[in-house]
């Protein structure tokens, strides 16, 4: 039987010495490639699973009045500092086997990072959200009274009309999704090939010395968050131009 | 979808509206029928927004009792209000009429033409596709004219709608309103611009320190005040 020739992959030629950062971040290897749109995956499905809920949960929590509501804006916006690694410990005990969400059998896959990441960015997008529609509901309240607007209307009204500014809000979440390592790490288990992601990588890579791969991977994390602003500032920008 | 009856008349009774320490309306009983335009006037401070935004229905009295068309507490359908400083909705000048149809209960299919018969109705024809929040001053007031026509109302809320207006724009304005008369909607204006009222009124309430001074024809009021406050008021002394 012949033979097929090994392929040095990135992680090879890093480790043999012959790789540095920026050969690296030009290279088209296959483990990068993955690596990379596994993150990118991830974190945008984590910041949209979150700006379902958190877009209309900013928007409810702005133009309702309940008795605690000034407690829930505290807490919420505590809630944008909570610890990754406590969040990716929680998730680890909900989908764990004998967790109560353990029948799901998601532990340890990127289904699971999705959830922790997402509950990382939701008060994020929900607190930022709140802040950006109650302002612009000081200002379309008797409009949209005298317009006979229902609450549903009010909402749906407020989120597209406050669209250009909500888009920092999604970028914010979406920093914080990209950068995260903590959560991703417990509950995807830095898996290769599977549940390695650009931050677990860099980490391990890290932590096992091979800098050129860590530094060539922590360029490619930047620079795609760079591009994402600069797209999302453009659209922004543009949209402005447009509706004002 | 429209509400079947008539919202008109509009009838306050011994209404009163404060804010803790000032009682902006006190006592207030007027009826708004439907026929040429009515428009308050008086100095500032005198409560005509506050009695604009009350028979709009926008905030509850106090005490005394509003009615629409002999019901009290109903919601605007067919009642429209151009603030005096108009928000426009962060769209093109032609959406944010599209928005008004929508709320409103007009057909999509009716969206387009409608909101090019009233862009022009207000002279913006040809500024659709323009941001609403970029137009001039004078144009924003004719968008916001527009968006509340689109409502199809039976009367028509207009608090203040030149302040701050050069005379060309001032002048644009009021050619819509008489526009909106024409078409037989009853219009309500709020002014402190004597010209202005003069120009436009079929009917005066003048308001002073919360009350109703005089409610007359406006020929009568002009030619014959009946109390002093009203004479002040057509002679352009300061009303105090």
């Amino acid at each position: 039987m012949q033979q097929l020739a090994a392929v040095p992959t990135l992680e090879t030629r890093a480790l043999s010495g012959d790789a540095t950062a920026l050969e690296l971040v030009f290279s088209a290897d296959p483990r990068l490639m993955s690596i990379v749109i596994l993150s990118i995956l991830v974190s945008c499905s984590a910041v949209a699973l979150a700006a379902l809920i958190g877009l209309p949960l900013g928007a409810l929590i702005a133009l309702t009045r309940f008795p605690g509501r000034e407690g829930v804006i505290v807490l919420l916006n505590a809630l944008m500092g909570l610890p990754p690694v406590v969040v990716g410990l929680a998730v680890y005990l909900l989908l764990s086997r004998s967790g109560p969400l353990g029948s799901w059998g998601i532990l340890f896959t990127p289904k699971a990072m999705i959830i922790a990441q997402a509950i990382l960015v939701t008060p994020i997008i929900a607190a930022l959200a709140r802040q950006t529609i109650e302002d612009l509901w000081t200002e379309y309240r008797d409009e949209l009274a005298a317009m006979n607007v229902g609450p549903l209307g009010r909402i749906a009204t407020l989120l597209w009309d406050a669209r250009f500014s909500l888009v920092t809000t999604l970028l914010a979440g979406f920093g914080r999704a990209a950068a995260e390592v903590g959560a991703v790490i417990i509950v995807g288990g830095n898996i290769e090939g599977f549940t390695r992601t650009m931050t677990t990588a860099i980490a391990l890579e890290t932590s096992k010395g091979d800098l050129p791969l860590a530094l060539g991977l922590g360029m490619v994390l930047i620079a795609i968050v760079v591009v994402v602003n600069a797209l999302a500032w453009t659209a922004r920008r543009a949209g402005e131009r447009y509706a004002g | 979808m429209r509400a079947p009856g008539s919202e008109l008349p509009i009838v306050l009774e011994d209404v009163r509206y404060g804010v803790p320490g000032v009682m902006i309306l006190d006592g207030i009983s007027l009826t708004l029928m439907s026929g040429a335009p009515t428009v308050l006037v008086g100095p500032n401070g005198s409560g005509k927004t506050t009695l604009i935004r009350l028979a709009m229905g926008l905030i509850e009295p106090e005490s005394g009792r509003i009615t629409w068309g002999g019901i009290p507490h109903t919601a605007p359908q067919r009642r429209a209000i151009v603030f005096q400083r108009p928000v426009m909705l962060r769209r093109s000048a032609a959406a944010n009429i599209e928005y008004a149809l929508a709320r409103a209960g007009t057909a999509r299919s009716e969206w387009g033409p409608r909101t090019g018969e009233l862009l022009a109705l207000v002279g913006l024809a040809g500024l659709g596709e323009r941001a609403a929040r970029r137009l001039s001053g004078g144009e924003q007031q004719r968008l916001a004219l527009a968006r509340a026509l689109a409502r199809d109302p039976e009367v028509l809320f207009l608090d203040e709608p030149t302040a701050s207006l050069d005379p060309a724009a001032t002048k644009a304005v009021e050619d819509v309103i008489r526009a909106v008369v024409a078409r037989g909607i009853k219009v309500v204006l709020s002014t402190h611009d004597l010209g202005e009222a003069r120009r436009l009124a079929g009917e005066i309430v003048l308001l002073h320190r919360g009350r109703v001074i005089e409610c007359t024809p406006a020929e009568q009021f002009f030619a014959e005040p009946k109390t002093e406050a009203g004479r002040q008021f057509v002679a352009g002394e300061l009303l105090l």
